[in-house]
């Protein structure tokens, strides 16, 4: 066996052979009484053919394309790329192209259908109120404006109290104004608005991906008004 | 072991940073004991480690020979796992009622990312038909049924009418035409069962004067499909025993059969 593939062997064998080869041409002396024979043996066989066995040693282990450790650093390494892989893949996996979910933007009719005051209408579908008012303070005129059904207190849904005049939070008794503005009970900050603007055949649409906050100025934005 | 001529080498950061990992309280109570370089370290990595403890310490070199035992009782139990690792991920998305089943397994394909994910299940469950039939036909070739391993070729038929059972139950869940007539003809099946089925042989038998015990409503095909044609009852009891009863009734013959692999001496050699 040795003897067939020495050809092959020696090129790439050619750097690794001293260093095993050393230890064979000085064998240690004989210590243990017990070994003794087993040890002039190994060193007779290791000087009769030093080089036969050394050869015989690195043969298994030498291919002319990859050394063994070369091939199991890259098998382990593509298995563990291909594995990384397949759990990103997994994770991606969890994350859909297509959302089943109410749209962020919709029309809502035109503005001659709605009268003044809070329209309930798109509560359940779109998750806002449409409110017609005859004269806002900030923009100074009348106009709609589109109101989230989110309390900001812990995101329960308002129910608009028209004999009172105000949204009432089931949750923790939060009351806001028609304006959005919290009056009453733990809300930290008026409700939020949607951006409300006239589409190109004139009926009103909102967009719910753009929301303007008062406490942060946000209700001064032409878009979180619309002027009729 | 160590040369005592040698000259070690000062410890560098990373050495000196694994021996503090190695001696930890956490490393510690994981890894009870050092690595498996000795036969007695060998045993304990088996004994103490509940994934590896079915597993024997040692293998006879047969049991490794692909030639003898093609493997095809690894390759069923490699796709029982990758079954089950996709299946779960469908159930993220699949829902068992008639207005979103076909929707959302197309949905699966257009909607989803890795839209294989619905292909490597079904054709896994295809693949998994195979082996197992692969894997018994080499048990009874190599004879590997006879005593003392004729409890765990018994457990091994329950597990094939198992998988054959799994095949079956997840055809329904598309719904589409396929699976519907798929499973309208193979449950009619059912009523020709003996006594419980209410075309069978000595259903007539079963009678209290003129009143019948066994007709269509109440009979083995009924309690299959939970109605009387292959409907929403059909999908979603054949959803629950596809995603639930049967592979836990699977998972725990495999535990079993695993461990009598073990106990009855090992993979069978050649003879």
């Amino acid at each position: 066996m040795a003897e067939d593939q020495k050809p092959l062997a020696e090129p790439s064998s050619a750097a690794p052979r001293p260093a095993v080869v050393k230890p064979k041409a000085a064998p240690p002396p004989p210590m243990n009484p017990a070994l003794v024979g087993k040890t002039t043996n190994v060193a007779a066989a290791a000087l009769k053919k030093p080089i036969a066995k050394a050869r015989a040693k690195t043969v298994d282990d030498t291919s002319p394309l990859m050394s063994r450790r070369g091939w199991l650093g890259l098998a382990w390494g593509s298995f563990t790329a291909a594995t990384a892989g397949c759990l990103a893949a997994t994770g991606r996996f969890m994350f859909p192209n297509v959302l089943n979910e109410p749209p962020q933007q919709f029309t809502v009719g035109f503005p001659a259908d709605y009268g003044e005051g809070v329209d309930e209408r798109w509560k359940d579908r779109f998750g806002v109120w449409i409110v017609r008012t005859p004269f806002d303070i900030v923009h100074e005129g009348p106009g709609f404006y589109a109101l989230l059904v989110t309390c900001t207190h812990l995101g329960c849904t308002p129910n608009y109290l028209s004999a009172e005049a105000k949204f009432k939070c089931p949750c923790h008794g939060s009351g806001f104004r028609e304006t959005g503005v919290n009056f009453e009970g733990p809300a930290p900050r008026p409700l939020e608005r949607a951006r409300i603007v006239l589409a190109e055949d004139g009926q009103i649409l909102v967009d719910k991906s753009r929301k303007y906050q008062q406490e942060l100025g946000q209700w001064l934005d032409p878009e979180s008004f619309l002027n009729v | 072991m160590a040369n005592p001529k040698t000259i070690q080498p000062e410890e560098g950061a990373l050495v000196r940073a694994w021996n503090w990992l190695t001696e930890t309280q956490v490393w510690t109570s994981v890894f009870r004991h050092t690595a498996p370089i000795n036969d007695r370290n060998r045993v304990l990595v088996m004994l103490s480690n509940v994934f590896l403890h079915l597993h024997p310490v040692r293998l006879k070199k047969h049991g490794v020979r692909l030639r003898y035992t093609w493997c095809m009782g690894g390759m069923s139990f490699f796709l029982f796992l990758t079954l089950t690792f996709t299946g779960l991920l469908l159930m993220f998305y699949y829902r068992p009622t008639l207005e979103y089943a076909y929707s959302d397994i197309v949905g699966l394909r257009e909607h989803v990312p890795l839209g294989i994910m619905r292909e490597l299940h079904r054709w896994g469950a295809h693949a998994m038909v195979i082996t197992v039939w692969l894997h018994m036909f080499r048990v009874f070739m190599t004879g590997s049924y006879k005593p003392p391993r004729e409890f765990n070729w018994n457990i091994g038929v329950i597990m094939l009418v198992l998988t054959l059972l799994l095949s079956f139950t997840g055809y329904l869940l598309p719904w589409d035409q396929l699976a519907i007539w798929a499973i309208t003809v193979g449950s009619n099946m059912a009523r020709a069962t003996p006594f419980l089925g209410y075309e069978g042989p000595g259903a007539q038998l079963l009678a209290i004067g003129d009143v019948q015990l066994i007709h269509a409503a109440d009979d083995a095909r009924f309690a299959l499909l939970g109605g009387t044609f292959v409907g929403e009852g059909a999908l979603l009891r054949f959803y629950v025993l596809h995603c639930v009863a049967l592979p836990l009734v699977i998972g725990f013959l495999m535990a079993i059969h695993f461990w009598r692999v073990r106990k009855d001496g090992g993979i069978s050699g050649p003879l």
